[in-house]
């Protein structure tokens, strides 16, 4: 029988799962939460050919090919099938979007997951299984996606709601600065350091927020985030996640 | 600009720099203002944006607000770099000990040595543009720039006494500590603390054609007549201010030694050159202005020579 390591969305990140227990678990239709993570089965056409593709060995050295097929390793999984063939990730799962972040950025965080300086049963694994080249090859192809249009809401728009105050306007009290100071008008993102905020799925930037919070996320340089993130409650956890979630979105409305 | 990094470079590798020391003076030029410690005292309360009437007066507020975070777009005429307002006036111009609105706004019209004259508030804001925006000729002061972030302060100071000196106004002093400053050190406190955000070179960084986070030396910064280029008035900012968010976390020492360091970097030349003279223009307006770089010779480079 064929061994497949296959962290995938079930969270069964050690290895040596067996083919026909993953089968199993991916016809499960109920959702399953790992780590405040809200996990559920993808298209199974999809990733089926995502794994028996894995399986056969079909690797070829070329990042896109790393993006839609996986690395040469076993265990180095192909992106597409969480994060999308548009690389803008699943928001009812909380998978992040790629397309178009920093290559820097994401190599960093590849890097992180390896070490274990960023924390993820279904990255770590997954990322373990990838060398150094097809980091670099996979994410060049990655920052080369589109990224979706961002309206340049910048400090001198005129703030609605608990959310988009703390983006523009920061709580000083607590020295917490705008988010937009940072990550940019609109959360579009500066530099290799300040990753995108727009169009995340409001469950993952959820996620990262409270996994700053916890310290279970540390992996930022200086603590840049982690001291904001301790400095926010709940509810503008919350709603900032709510309000660059869609922030892309906003301005096509009439 | 390229020339001088090499020598630059080259100088943290040697002995601290004793410049001028801090001159006293009784204006409005260099603030005098004693240090605090920590968060303690209650600063004065602006008012919040909630309050704001639903008039021409509130309408006239929030374009001045939009100037003051915006200012290179919003006014683009008139800034010359890459900066905005509230890139040295965080919060809007709202936080204490970073040289807040409603510390300023009440304390005018006040004599300044800078241009040794009794200066309106109006006056004073032209100041920022020429050169802290490095933007030649300042908006007029009837202009709707001027008259914006005038309201823009006075409705922030709403409530404050007049001509009283308010906890938290400018920049609290952070003393030079007694060994001096540094450049190597400096330059080692901006490669871990700094750079991140300004960027290697001090360039800053951008999303598309607009500043995200400014730029500190070059010719898209602030010009060797801004009060920011003296190294005490940086690194009481820097103390207060830096990195964002972390307001306080760097020593003393560390606050002088990075300001050392990014002022004396190149910058757009001082607007009040004298007859084309670095030395003339050091003599009249940069020998008795605080702790600062301007027309000192560092490893055989003038400083002050400009940006093109």
């Amino acid at each position: 029988m064929p061994v497949c390591r296959v962290p995938l969305l079930i969270g069964c990140d050690s290895v040596g799962i067996p083919l026909r227990s993953i089968r199993l678990i991916f016809f499960r239709p109920k959702l399953i939460t790992i780590m405040g993570w809200v996990m559920i089965p993808l298209n199974r056409a999809l990733l089926g050919g995502v794994v028996l593709l894995t399986l056969n060995s079909v690797q070829a050295q070329t990042s896109a090919n790393i993006y839609l097929q996986g690395g040469a390793q076993p265990g180095a999984l192909a992106c597409v099938a969480c994060h999308g063939a548009d690389g803008m990730g699943l928001a009812p799962a909380g998978f992040p979007r790629l397309a178009g972040i920093s290559a820097d950025y994401l190599s960093k965080q590849l890097h992180d997951f390896q070490s274990g300086k960023r924390v993820s049963p279904v990255m770590q694994p997954l990322a373990k299984a990838l060398t150094d080249d097809e980091i670099a090859l996979v994410t060049q192809a990655i920052t080369a996606m589109p990224a979706p249009p961002v309206p340049p809401i910048n400090r001198s728009s005129m703030p609605e709601g608990v959310g988009e105050t703390l983006a523009l306007r920061g709580a000083w009290d607590r020295q917490i600065p705008e988010c937009v100071s940072c990550h940019g008008p609109g959360g579009a993102g500066v530099g290799s350091a300040f990753p995108p905020l727009a169009n995340q799925p409001a469950l993952y930037l959820v996620a990262q927020l409270n996994a700053w919070r916890d310290g279970s996320r540390k992996n930022d340089p200086n603590d840049l985030m982690g001291h904001i993130a301790k400095a926010m409650s709940e509810d503008e956890v919350k709603a900032v996640a709510e309000y660059f979630s869609t922030v892309g979105h906003k301005e096509v409305a009439p | 600009m390229k020339s001088m990094m090499p020598a630059c470079a080259l100088s943290m590798l040697l002995s601290p720099v004793a410049l001028a020391a801090t001159i006293a003076m009784d204006d409005q030029s260099q603030i005098k203002i004693p240090p605090v410690s920590g968060h303690g005292p209650e600063y004065f309360q602006p008012p919040l944006e909630s309050e704001l009437p639903d008039n021409a007066y509130g309408k006239m507020v929030k374009d001045g607000y939009a100037l003051f975070v915006d200012t290179k777009r919003q006014a683009p005429q008139f800034v010359g770099n890459g900066l905005n307002c509230t890139n040295c006036h965080l919060d809007q111009g709202r936080m204490a000990n970073s040289a807040p609105l409603w510390g300023a706004y009440p304390m005018y019209p006040a004599y300044r040595k800078k241009n040794d004259k009794v200066n309106t508030f109006a006056e004073r804001l032209q100041g920022c543009f020429q050169f802290s925006m490095n933007g030649g000729t300042p908006p007029a002061a009837d202009s709707r720039e001027i008259t914006a972030l005038s309201v823009y302060a006075y409705w922030l100071s709403t409530k404050a006494p007049v001509g009283v000196e308010l906890p938290g106004r400018g920049y609290p002093d952070v003393a030079q500590p007694t060994g001096g400053y540094d450049l190597a050190r400096g330059a080692a406190v901006y490669k871990d603390q700094c750079a991140i955000c300004h960027g290697d070179n001090g360039q800053g960084q951008k999303v598309g054609a607009d500043y995200v986070m400014p730029p500190l030396w070059g010719k898209e910064s602030y010009n060797w007549g801004a009060g920011m280029h003296r190294i005490n008035t940086a690194a009481s900012f820097i103390k207060h201010n830096m990195p964002l968010g972390k307001a306080n976390s760097l020593s003393d020492e560390q606050a002088w030694d990075v300001a050392a360091y990014i002022n004396t970097h190149e910058r757009p030349q001082d607007p009040r050159l004298v007859e084309g003279s670095v030395e003339k223009t050091r003599l009249k307006y940069h020998a008795n202005d605080g702790v600062n770089a301007y027309g000192q010779t560092l490893n055989g480079v003038l400083i002050g020579v400009g940006t093109q």
